[in-house]
């Protein structure tokens, strides 16, 4: 790893001016990709601002059917949390299977989603819960939020302060997992909500995405059968040593069935 | 360099460091307290495994600045004195550990779990063990140590 500077922030205006005063500065979460990155010199940032200090990041409210939960809230306060246990199960259950305990311990769903990796658990919940991303700029629909691999709608220093959720009817999330890093090969939540339903699928495409054929066709018939003989389309999608494009958009239909059928 | 100050094994240390210089390093090479293992490097295998501010942690993922303040536990910190922590001794007594490299992070993650589970079962034992990797036991003693170790330490024999 390059040597870096190491600065604390206090509150969110400060970690912003500090990132904007680093003549190449990044912003810190829980460190569980940002370290690996910088330890493997995929990266070589002048300062680095950790984000750990700033308490009122940290959180979680549940309140009239929406659960909002703090950017530096690590996964496993969110996996044990029984007002989110009960407000959207399927959001506990999928902090619950993130990584390993450890890095349930530190990872933050703010980290998670402003890193964008295209196979990470949480893009899915959001895009599929159809939750919104505030910032300490704006707010934006997680529709909008994830752009491409690695990618997201943020600017320059933009800070995610927190993760607005409308509690669904019913929601579940099914992974396929990699048996050993336990990043999602295909990964696909299922939710039916009040404006409709929603089919978030992560792994298996260079970003999170809606696939609108499976939600038309859960529209009118709410059931795993619903989704028989389809598939995702194979074409530009993820191909390496642990699943060709083909198995993926397999996987796609099967996650999405079990999905549907463990709404109840 | 940055100056870092924390608390390792309920002893209050400082040192000065890189900015760059990870948790694991600063325990080993500095308070050279080696119990705590470097294995994989990469935040899979957790035979680096500690404790921050009481709940278990890769050391290889993480800085020694931003332990500043923080309660650290190593594996060197458990047993009293001569006498082994009780899961310490389960691991004995259940031949769960062979070369012994993994043993620390073993330890001390379960010890994470025995905290929040203390009659875990062995689906939620290995289900927990998935940061933890062993090559040589096939993890079914160590499953079994860490359920004796959780009860034991239930039954008010140390902990």
């Amino acid at each position: 790893m390059h040597d870096f500077t190491y600065r604390t922030a206090s509150s969110v205006a400060d970690a912003a001016a500090k990132v904007a005063a680093g003549e190449d500065a990044v912003l810190m979460a829980g460190g569980m990709t940002l370290l690996p990155t910088l330890k493997q010199r995929l990266a070589q940032p002048s300062d680095v601002v950790d984000l750990g200090g700033i308490d009122s990041l940290r959180g979680i409210q549940v309140s009239g059917g929406t659960v909002t939960v703090g950017a530096m809230t690590v996964h496993d306060a969110v996996a044990n949390s029984s007002e989110v246990a009960a407000a959207i199960p399927a959001l506990a259950a999928l902090a619950g299977h993130i990584g390993d305990p450890q890095v349930r311990n530190r990872g933050t769903i703010g980290g998670s989603i402003s890193n964008n990796d295209p196979a990470a658990d949480y893009p899915a919940g959001l895009v599929g819960l159809g939750a919104t991303v505030c910032t300490d700029r704006r707010e934006i629909a997680a529709d909008d939020f994830f752009t491409g691999m690695f990618e997201t709608a943020l600017a320059d220093g933009e800070i995610v302060t927190s993760v607005r959720f409308p509690a669904p009817e019913a929601a579940a999330y099914m992974k396929f997992p990699n048996p050993a890093s336990r990043y999602a090969i295909v990964g696909v939540l299922v939710a039916r909500t009040a404006g409709g339903v929603r089919v978030a699928v992560t792994g298996a495409a260079s970003c999170v995405y809606r696939e609108t054929a499976m939600e038309a066709a859960l529209e009118g018939n709410f059931s795993p059968s619903a989704l028989d003989g389809m598939t995702a389309s194979a074409d530009d999608l993820n191909e390496d040593i642990h699943a060709s494009a083909e198995y993926r958009a397999h996987l796609v239909g099967v996650m999405a069935r079990r999905a549907v059928a463990a709404c109840g | 360099m940055p100056t870092v100050k924390m608390n390792v094994n309920g002893e209050a240390v400082s040192g000065e460091v890189e900015a760059r210089t990870l948790l694991v390093q600063f325990l080993r090479e500095q308070l050279r307290l080696t119990g705590t293992h470097v294995g994989c490097d990469t935040s899979q295998c957790g035979a680096c495994v500690v404790h921050v501010n009481g709940v278990s942690a890769k050391s290889c993922t993480m800085l020694a600045v931003q332990c500043e303040g923080a309660d650290v536990t190593t594996i060197e910190g458990v047993a009293d004195g001569d006498t082994l922590h009780p899961m310490q001794e389960a691991f004995r007594d259940n031949h769960g550990l062979q070369c012994g490299f993994c043993t620390p992070g073993m330890i001390m993650s379960a010890l994470d779990l025995a905290g929040r589970n203390s009659a875990p079962s062995e689906t939620e034992v290995r289900e927990w063990l998935e940061g933890n990797i062993c090559r040589c036991t096939g993890y079914h003693n160590i499953v079994k140590s860490i359920m004796a170790g959780a009860r034991a330490m239930a039954a008010g024999q140390g902990g």
